[in-house]
């Protein structure tokens, strides 16, 4: 086993692309190469070094390594970034695209999680213990091809497109989400046990998403089909009384969409 | 400049009948020399080819790279851009873009892949500032813009009243007023139907208003173009594009123009050649690909491109480019704005739609060609049939109609697909059954020769479009535009396409005028390119006649008549083609 601890050095001005941070990458590696490795800031290119204290304990494969960043690092981006094994731990909150495109392996960020987290997520787990931001498992800007596969946990709140053009996988919302949750959904799994605003599953041809809590704009394209007790979604089981919706009709004539809302 | 030799290379020079010849290239002051001085040979760069393919630089003759469609493209698909992007190095500019590049990355990346030259395949009047402003900002190659005219008002307005001399009289003007190079006609009719949400048919289906039928406005066009005499022919987008059961239309089409000789009366010096390097043809055909359909619908949807190709191959007077489709990520863009909404209709992609006044339209779709979609696999086939088909190479240019069937980057995955049997044959195993149950491509066993590959990347859009008085061979006098390939012809193993892809993908050596501007596929030097336009001149009183009535129309403009050119400035390093001049000018008759 293998620990390795990122420990901010102070504030960051201009934000990091430090998608260099993933057990892949830092695995097997000593201290002064983890030190030497390269990340963007503006238009510079600069050592890793130059913003963490680096400790490394252990050794071995990603898979057997532990990457723990002991901070707040908001101003990071892309960290864990197509990550495929290991893990890595925030003890603090993380910039944007955290976890984006990560395929396997586990993130936990112990604050909060800035946009994009999770963006166009393939396999694995990133788990949010804090609020996070818009475009949870989404797309990339000018797609519709988001989330293909594994878990999201956000224990508070998401902001707006929770997601979007997600395709499979499990997003689970603790708190509440913004608008156009689920939008362009074709696939996959989204539970929201709090609120919604408006917009939640527009054009959404696929998938499910649950809501527990109130939805302030219902959508006009989505028809009740039923009612059910207590849902079993995937490995979720759910208390309560759904009613269950089909849609979105707005766009597509046949849509599969499912939105199962808790009633009272 | 110091002179450059290309030493001991197989050289590869169609318009000069040479195949494979072991020869070494001379270039002085940026031109193809007979020879070298003893000194200038002591002080020249030499580059040693020997074992290798020496070519013209590649020309690519229908291509959309520069105008407000492209940029559009760009806007829409921010997703296109973010995994391709391009570092900025000491010389090079960043950039980004998969299917729609950047300007900067376009030249780079043309000028790595071995092309010299490259023309715009559509532009708009109303916006031939915009595309002379990205042809200004593209590094290394040179380019020119064919303009849109088969839905514009006065066009349509004079060819109904049968008036070709003063038709011609305003496409010789507008030609000089926004720097176009030849002429571009885009679902003839249709487009202005668009503006009505409707379209046409079949080419004696006559327009809203205008009441003129698509065979009227190519005839018209082409008569046009061969009275102005200039360097290409008309440059057509069929009617009916992208519609299954279309090749009919298509293949009607091309014999409109039958009986008129190809007239060039352009004003030019020309370097020598062996073969004739004026155009044969009266019609040049784009994308044929996208107007070979067979069947009714998208159900029994089948390959028409044997019916085109048969056509084509029992006249003299017909140029295709292909528009193949390579598969993966496309941006379709054309000024046939009813064929991209029906694109829309049936894909559900992100779609953009304009309008451009009194003059044409346009529409941008984001696409994903697939192999495990029947009609895509129909497509790939259909695009290499049309050039494996038509047996004579001289009427077929390679393209993949950029950004429309594929990308341009794309190009030596095609070749590589027609100089062997067995790529074909993998790819078909990876696509859909109908790839070769729904076109004649499984029993086609021609190879292409690097011979016949240097004639439709090379030689043959050069003559087509009139600029193999100086590009797309290697006599005497022409540009000193080469590639060297690392392919050995007498070793060449077409059975292993991976290792032929990558040598066609990645040339030893691009010479632009001389100059090496890139070396196995890094950009090392950076080169301004020129900009090429027509200069057709009409008599003085007939464009005076035909100027009042365009500023008496000019009211539906929402731009001003004085606002309406384009600047010189918006060109850098302009070179006017002098075309028609006025001893030859159209007579009234």
């Amino acid at each position: 086993m293998a620990e390795i601890v990122l420990k901010p050095k102070g504030e960051i001005g201009i934000t990091v692309e430090a998608e260099v941070i993933r057990p892949e990458m830092l695995a097997a590696k000593k201290k002064d190469e983890i030190e030497r490795l390269q990340v963007w800031q503006g238009s510079e290119v600069l050592p890793l070094g130059d913003f963490f204290d680096v400790e490394t304990t252990g050794d071995g494969s990603s898979e057997e390594t532990t990457i723990v960043i002991d901070g707040d690092v908001p101003r990071v981006k892309y960290i864990g970034k197509g990550m495929r094994s290991g893990r890595i731990e925030i003890r603090g909150s993380a910039g944007m695209h955290v976890g984006a495109e990560m395929a396997g392996g586990s993130i936990s960020v112990h604050g909060d999680a800035l946009s994009w987290a999770g963006m166009e997520m393939k396999g694995g787990l990133l788990q949010i213990y804090g609020n996070a931001g818009d475009h949870v498992g989404s797309a990339y800007r000018g797609s519709w091809r988001g989330m293909t596969g594994g878990r999201i946990l956000i224990e508070g709140n998401a902001k707006s497109q929770v997601g979007g053009g997600m395709a499979g996988g499990q997003i689970v919302v603790g708190g509440s989400v913004e608008n156009f949750c689920a939008i362009r959904q074709n696939g996959g799994l989204i539970l929201i046990r709090g609120d919604a605003l408006r917009g939640l599953g527009a054009e959404m041809t696929g998938g499910t998403v649950a809501i527990m809590g109130s939805i302030r704009q219902f959508l006009p394209g989505f028809v009740e089909v039923g009612r059910e007790e207590s849902l079993k979604l995937g490995d979720l089981q759910i208390e309560g009384r759904f009613v269950k919706f089909s849609g979105d009709f707005a766009i597509h004539r046949n849509p599969k969409g499912l939105l199962y809302w808790r009633e009272g | 400049m110091a002179a450059t030799i290309i030493k001991n290379g197989y050289v590869f020079d169609p318009l000069n009948g040479i195949d494979a010849e072991v020869l070494d290239v001379f270039i002085k002051d940026g031109k193809v020399a007979v020879g070298l001085t003893g000194a200038e040979s002591r002080d020249a760069k030499v580059i040693d080819a020997s074992g290798k393919a020496v070519m013209p630089g590649g020309v690519d003759s229908h291509s959309h790279v520069a105008g407000s469609k492209v940029n559009a493209g760009r806007l829409m698909r921010p997703e296109d851009h973010y995994r391709s992007v391009r570092l900025k190095t000491d010389i090079t500019h960043s950039g980004s873009g998969y299917t729609v590049p950047s300007v900067y990355k376009q030249g780079y990346d043309y000028a790595a892949m071995g092309y010299t030259t490259v023309f715009e395949a559509a532009m708009p009047p109303l916006e031939a500032r915009h595309t002379h402003e990205e042809m200004r900002s593209t590094p290394i190659l040179d380019m020119g813009a064919y303009m849109v005219f088969g839905n514009n008002w006065f066009v349509m307005r004079y060819l109904k009243e049968g008036d070709l001399v003063k038709a011609a009289a305003y496409v010789a003007w507008m030609m000089r007023t926004h720097k176009a190079y030849g002429i571009k006609c885009v679902n003839p009719a249709g487009v202005e139907n668009w503006g009505w949400a409707k379209n046409v048919h079949s080419l004696d289906e006559p327009n809203i208003h205008f009441e003129i039928t698509p065979r009227e406005i190519i005839r018209g066009l082409a008569e046009v173009n061969e009275m102005l005499g200039l360097p290409m022919s008309l440059h057509l987008h069929a009617n009916n594009l992208g519609h299954p059961g279309n090749w009919e239309v298509a293949r009607d089409s091309l014999m409109i123009p039958s009986g008129l000789d190809p007239k060039s009366k352009t004003d030019l010096e020309w370097a020598q050649t062996k073969e004739s390097a004026r155009r044969r043809q009266t019609i040049y055909l784009a994308h044929a690909q996208f107007s070979a359909y067979g069947g009714t619908s998208w159900r029994d949807f089948c390959s028409g491109a044997s019916g085109l190709a048969d056509y084509i191959n029992g006249v003299d007077n017909v140029v295709i480019d292909s528009g193949s489709v390579p598969f993966g990520p496309a941006t379709t863009m054309t000024g046939d704005g009813p064929a991209q909404h029906d694109l829309y209709m049936l894909t559900g992609q992100k779609w953009s739609n304009c309008d451009v006044e009194l003059e044409c339209g346009s529409g941008i779709l984001s696409l994903v060609y697939s192999k495990s979609s029947p009609v895509h696999s129909v497509q790939w086939a259909i695009g290499l049939e049309v050039l494996l088909l038509i047996k004579d190479p001289w009427k077929t240019i390679m393209t993949t109609d950029h950004p429309n069937g594929g990308i341009f980057t794309q190009y030596p995955q095609v070749i590589t697909w027609l100089m062997s049997k067995k790529a074909r044959d993998d790819t078909a195993k990876e696509s859909h059954k109908w790839a070769y149950d729904r076109s004649s491509l499984g029993g086609v066993d021609r190879e292409l020769s690097l011979y016949e590959i240097a004639v439709l990347t090379r030689a043959n859009p050069a003559r087509t479009i009139g600029m193999a008085h100086r590009k797309g061979h290697l006599g005497i006098g022409a540009d000193g535009d080469v590639t060297v390939y690392d392919l050995d012809p007498t070793r060449l193993n077409v059975n292993d396409p991976e290792r032929l892809r990558q040598k066609l993908a990645r040339p030893e050596y691009t010479i632009k005028d001389g100059q090496i501007v890139a070396r196995r596929g890094e950009v090392v030097a950076v080169p301004e390119g020129r900009r090429y336009y027509c200069r057709p001149y009409v008599d003085d009183a007939m464009e005076k006649e035909m100027l009042a009535d365009v500023k008496e129309w000019f009211k539906y403009y929402t731009v001003g008549f004085s606002n309406y050119p384009v600047p010189d400035k918006y060109l850098k390093n302009p070179v006017p083609i002098p075309v028609n001049k006025s001893q030859e000018a159209v007579a009234r008759r």
